[in-house]
């Protein structure tokens, strides 16, 4: 146990170092060169912002978590179905895939007001929004995933006499799973992405809301801390998609580097 | 039981061509018999076995089994693949039952038979395992077994032992005798190898490409049970010779 721990550490020094050597360096060249808090706050001074009100700073993060969470449900309950829908037939494919084509190459950033217009201010809209800025590519990785079963796994199949439905679900989608984990990765980080644009444009809650309300008093030192605790989400869903990933698809190939360290 | 009778197959290219795969193949296998099938690479092998399986339907003449003309998949037909393609989701037990679950016949004797295959492949102790933790040579052995735990009346091989090295090879011929001896069944087994085709069938299959048709059928007049000692023996110099002239004469024809 020691051992690994101590392992751990090892792996993880580097970017430990380097971690804190960028902290340091940002410090001291704002304390040499005097440069004034509202244009480039230090470390020091964003964790001085942002702990007297860390109530108030919680409760911002809370409402943007919960929008993020919701909009990769979101994600993933649509994308998925609509993967083997695509997968499944090619006429659907061909009728489905260019209008997904299609939504991502509307920015959604420009889509975000006329939404917020047309569904409210409200959650609901900045759910949508998430689930649209991180729904493609989840979707994309999906299919992909589904269609890249090698083709004698598909032919047995077959010789088993499987029909349609059982091939798709018990041969083409756990294959695809380490696909959709590549997907979720990105649709993850995306999402927070999404909830922050949402934030923007209609909130009155929320880290980007925070942002905006921080930044229109020069209080720059609060909205760079709302910027690194939405890092610190982003890099926190991340994991948990990594963690899942280790325990639903031990076998996946996204895995593989980690597993042979340590073994 | 299996009769080609005058079998073809035209392939549609992309461009709009067509290939002709197979042209006026007339094979009969007889029940229990060992057949291999030899010839260059684009000679049909593969897709006269996906044939024989009800995965690829011939246009032209007549393929049946047991006096029924084979439409589709058929029970009692296994087919064994030149790389394993196991699930990596399963271990190695659940993966040779998989194609009893799939058709909703994953009783605990299939699991029973399933052990029982693997012990009788070698693969004792190994029930457990994930098949990424296997060599190459193993994951082959858990692919066959998968093929006879649906206690087949045909197993069709598709160059199984091919992604193998040399003496892994060797091996898995004479263990597959010994399944074969065991389970008995007709095989039809593709290959490349000419000494592999004579140390394991009864009859070699010898086909020439573009278009696969049969050049020769050579009787193999070894005694049973097979091992590598008969390589010197004059009758096995007499079908490798016999079929690699077959195999060189057609391919100069071609040309």
């Amino acid at each position: 146990m020691l051992t690994k721990a101590a392992a751990r550490v090892r792996r993880n020094l580097p970017i430990l170092l380097s971690t804190v050597s960028v902290l340091v360096g940002w410090e001291m060249v704002c304390r040499a060169f005097g440069i004034r808090p509202f244009l480039l706050p230090a470390p020091s001074a964003i964790w001085m912002a942002i702990v007297p009100i860390w109530p108030n700073i919680a409760m911002h993060t809370a409402t943007t978590l919960r929008t993020v969470l919701l909009g990769l449900l979101a994600s993933i309950v649509v994308s998925l179905p609509l993967a083997l829908l695509i997968a499944s037939s090619r006429t659907i494919s061909a009728a489905i895939y260019p209008l997904l084509v299609l939504t991502q190459s509307v920015p959604k950033v420009a889509l975000a007001p006329i939404l917020l217009v047309a569904l409210g201010a409200n959650e609901f809209s900045r759910v949508i929004i998430t689930f649209l800025v991180a729904f493609f590519p989840l979707v994309v990785s999906s299919v992909a995933g589904l269609l890249a079963t090698p083709p004698e796994l598909i032919e047995l199949g077959r010789s088993c006499r499987a029909g349609r439905v059982k091939e798709l679900l018990r041969i083409r989608l756990p294959y695809a799973l380490p696909f959709v984990f590549g997907g979720l990765r990105v649709a993850a980080a995306l999402c927070v992405v999404g909830a922050v644009v949402a934030e923007f444009v209609g909130a009155d809650t929320g880290l980007g809301y925070l942002i905006q309300t921080s930044m229109a008093f020069f209080r720059t030192p609060v909205a760079f801390g709302a910027v690194v605790i939405l890092a610190i989400m982003g890099i926190a869903l991340f994991q948990l998609v990594e963690v899942t990933e280790r325990l639903l698809v031990p076998w996946s190939s996204n895995l593989e580097d980690n597993s042979n360290e340590e073994n | 039981m299996i009769t080609l009778d005058g079998v073809g197959k035209t392939f549609k290219t992309r461009r709009g061509g067509h290939v002709q795969a197979l042209s006026d193949v007339t094979i009969s296998v007889r029940s229990g018999e060992f057949v291999a099938i030899v010839g260059a690479s684009g000679c049909g092998k593969s897709t006269l076995l996906r044939m024989v399986a009800g995965l690829v339907k011939p246009d032209a003449g007549q393929l049946t089994l047991d006096g029924k003309p084979v439409t589709e998949a058929t029970e009692g037909t296994a087919m064994v693949f030149q790389s394993p393609t196991l699930l990596p989701w399963m271990n190695v037990e659940r993966n040779v039952t998989f194609p009893l679950s799939l058709s909703g016949r994953d009783v605990p004797e299939a699991h029973e038979r399933g052990r029982g295959l693997l012990r009788s492949a070698g693969l004792a102790g190994f029930e457990q395992r994930m098949p990424r933790e296997l060599s190459g040579g193993m994951q082959q052995r858990v692919a066959i077994c998968r093929g006879l735990v649906q206690k087949p009346r045909i197993l069709l091989m598709d160059e199984p032992f091919g992604a193998l090295d040399a003496l892994t090879r060797e091996e898995m011929s004479l263990s597959l005798l010994t399944l074969w001896h065991a389970n008995p069944m007709a095989v039809l087994f593709v290959t490349h190898s000419i000494s592999e085709a004579v140390l394991l069938a009864d009859r070699v299959v010898v086909m020439s490409p573009r278009p696969g048709r049969v050049a020769e059928i050579v009787d193999v007049d070894l005694p049973r049970p097979r091992s590598f000692d008969q390589e010197a023996s004059p009758e096995f110099h007499r079908c490798s010779k016999l079929i690699r002239d077959r195999i060189y004469s057609g391919a100069s024809r071609a040309h």
